[in-house]
């Protein structure tokens, strides 16, 4: 990202000298990194979450014990312990197992980096809030569209895939937008497991600087933007879509060919009162 | 569990989160009504500041929130006073807490005063009554009806978010379970025993919030088929 020691020269070159805005310019980039990794960590476990919450929600509305009192147990830990203590868990906590110590690839490669840690607890926390989401949605569309679905003779299968999931999936996009919005604010977490995310990095700059006030206020306005940038992005993919829901209301001669004679739409206006 | 004589100091932990939780729900509650009537206000100087307090708490992470008010306040009051006052964690906590919560709930009371019907306002602005009277007699005792399950569901988000203050020192439940982790050297055991603990308090207040709805419902459970 040479384009932030390109701007934060021009601050520099701005601020000649002064304080504040001296330290604003040299900090500036750090504070970028942070955002550049904040902004990973929402968006892959959102990804991640996203893919783990659809089986998740199949097991918890099934009628099978065995199905979904796990999915049922899993979406209660997540949702009823918080971020913190996951977190902790999985970056802390699993240190104390000796096996998982000696199992090589795993430990060395993922478990041990706090990276791969906080991305794994904040997939399977936000996997179980969607999952939720879902199951709300799955148990609310109009029973006459799972019956439509069924009299097409589609398989159980095909039932969730072509029609039932993707009506929930646009039932809960709004409501996916919010979830992504708490776990762009959960993600602040991250710093506590010694991450250099947007929070990790501007604790760091004031820890240097002894700038309280304003970094911290710095940051506040850059997650303000980035929750502003996803609220904005959700909504155009809430357009796109449920597209049919909120039709464009053409003029009438658009719609009804017949109004497109002239002669007819005479006659047509007479009709209509 | 073995919780090598770490029991105790765990239950006092899990004594000041709950104090903490109680102490910013009750600040959050009347910041939160306050600020729902200031969102519904005609006057402009009163409505701005509400919708823009609610739209930006909404959307900063609770634990800069912790942060700021622990570290940065103090240097505020340094500054523009040449005071020095040493908040403790207790206090920036509530206050960071309540602040958030208030957020929301403004959100949910705001919600809920939309639901009473019209004409009960104005039926008791023909009878005479003073704008406090009618809020305090008419809406306020409906209101806490409409906007419990909305409350209820914040409540649990706030027990939950009174782990972040652990960050900042406070001896809650998650930070004595950190104690006893770094003690013991068995972090998987402690923060086990606390996700358990946490997890219990939530069932118990999800059950008495349960009750809570019926009770405040009673007077409408008749009345469905």
């Amino acid at each position: 990202m040479d384009w932030l020691w390109v701007v934060s020269d021009w601050l520099q070159a701005l601020a000649a000298g002064h304080e504040p805005w001296e330290s604003y310019a040299r900090y500036f980039p750090q504070l970028m990194q942070g955002v550049w990794l904040t902004l990973q960590l929402v968006v892959l476990s959102g990804i991640a979450g996203f893919i783990l919450a659809i089986p998740l929600a199949l097991m918890r509305v099934s009628d099978r014990a065995w199905l979904w009192v796990p999915a049922y147990s899993y979406i209660f830990f997540f949702r009823g312990t918080p971020l913190l203590v996951q977190i902790f868990l999985v970056y802390y906590g699993l240190s104390q197992f000796e096996w998982l110590r000696q199992s090589g690839w795993l430990w060395n490669e993922v478990l041990s980096h706090a990276y791969w840690c906080a991305i794994i607890t904040f997939s399977l926390h936000t996997a179980a809030y969607i999952a939720e989401l879902f199951r709300g949605a799955l148990q609310s569309i109009p029973k006459g569209e799972v019956e439509a679905a069924r009299a097409l003779g589609l398989s159980h299968r095909q039932q969730y895939s072509r029609i039932l999931l993707p009506r929930a999936f646009g039932m809960i996009l709004p409501a996916y937008g919010n979830e992504v919005i708490l776990m762009l604010k959960g993600s602040a977490l991250a710093s506590t497991i010694t991450l250099l995310d947007l929070m990790g990095a501007t604790r760091n700059v004031i820890a240097r600087t002894y700038m309280t006030l304003e970094f911290f206020l710095l940051a506040g306005v850059l997650y303000l933007l980035i929750a502003a940038v996803f609220i904005g992005l959700f909504r155009v993919l809430e357009k796109a879509y449920n597209a049919h829901q909120h039709a464009v209301r053409l003029p009438l001669n658009q719609i009804d060919p017949q109004l497109r004679d002239e002669h007819l739409r005479q006659q047509v206006k007479e009709d209509r009162p | 569990m073995d919780l090598h004589g770490f029991g105790p100091l765990l239950l006092a932990g899990t004594w000041i989160t709950l104090k903490l939780a109680f102490v910013s729900l009750i600040f959050g509650l009347l910041i939160g009504l306050l600020v729902a009537l200031a969102k519904r206000s005609e006057r402009l100087w009163l409505r701005a500041p509400a919708t823009a307090y609610t739209t930006l708490m909404r959307g900063l992470p609770e634990l800069l929130l912790v942060l700021i008010i622990y570290f940065g306040i103090t240097e505020l009051l340094l500054r523009l006073f040449d005071w020095y006052v040493e908040i403790s964690a207790f206090t920036a906590g509530v206050a960071a807490l309540s602040i958030a919560f208030g957020a929301y709930a403004a959100e949910v009371f705001r919600g809920a005063m939309q639901e009473l019907p019209k004409g009960q306002v104005e039926a008791a602005q023909a009878l005479g009554l003073s704008p406090w009277a009618i809020f305090y007699l008419v809406m306020l005792p409906q209101l806490w009806r409409l906007a419990l399950p909305g409350l209820g569901n914040l409540f649990l988000v706030l027990l939950k978010d009174t782990a972040l203050v652990s960050v900042i020192g406070l001896n809650d439940l998650m930070r004595q379970a950190y104690v006893a982790a770094g003690f013991t050297k068995l972090p998987f055991t402690f923060y086990l025993a606390a996700a358990a603990i946490y997890l219990l308090l939530t069932i118990v207040f999800m059950q008495l919030l349960r009750w809570m709805e019926q009770r405040a419902n009673r007077g409408y459970a008749e009345g469905r088929h």
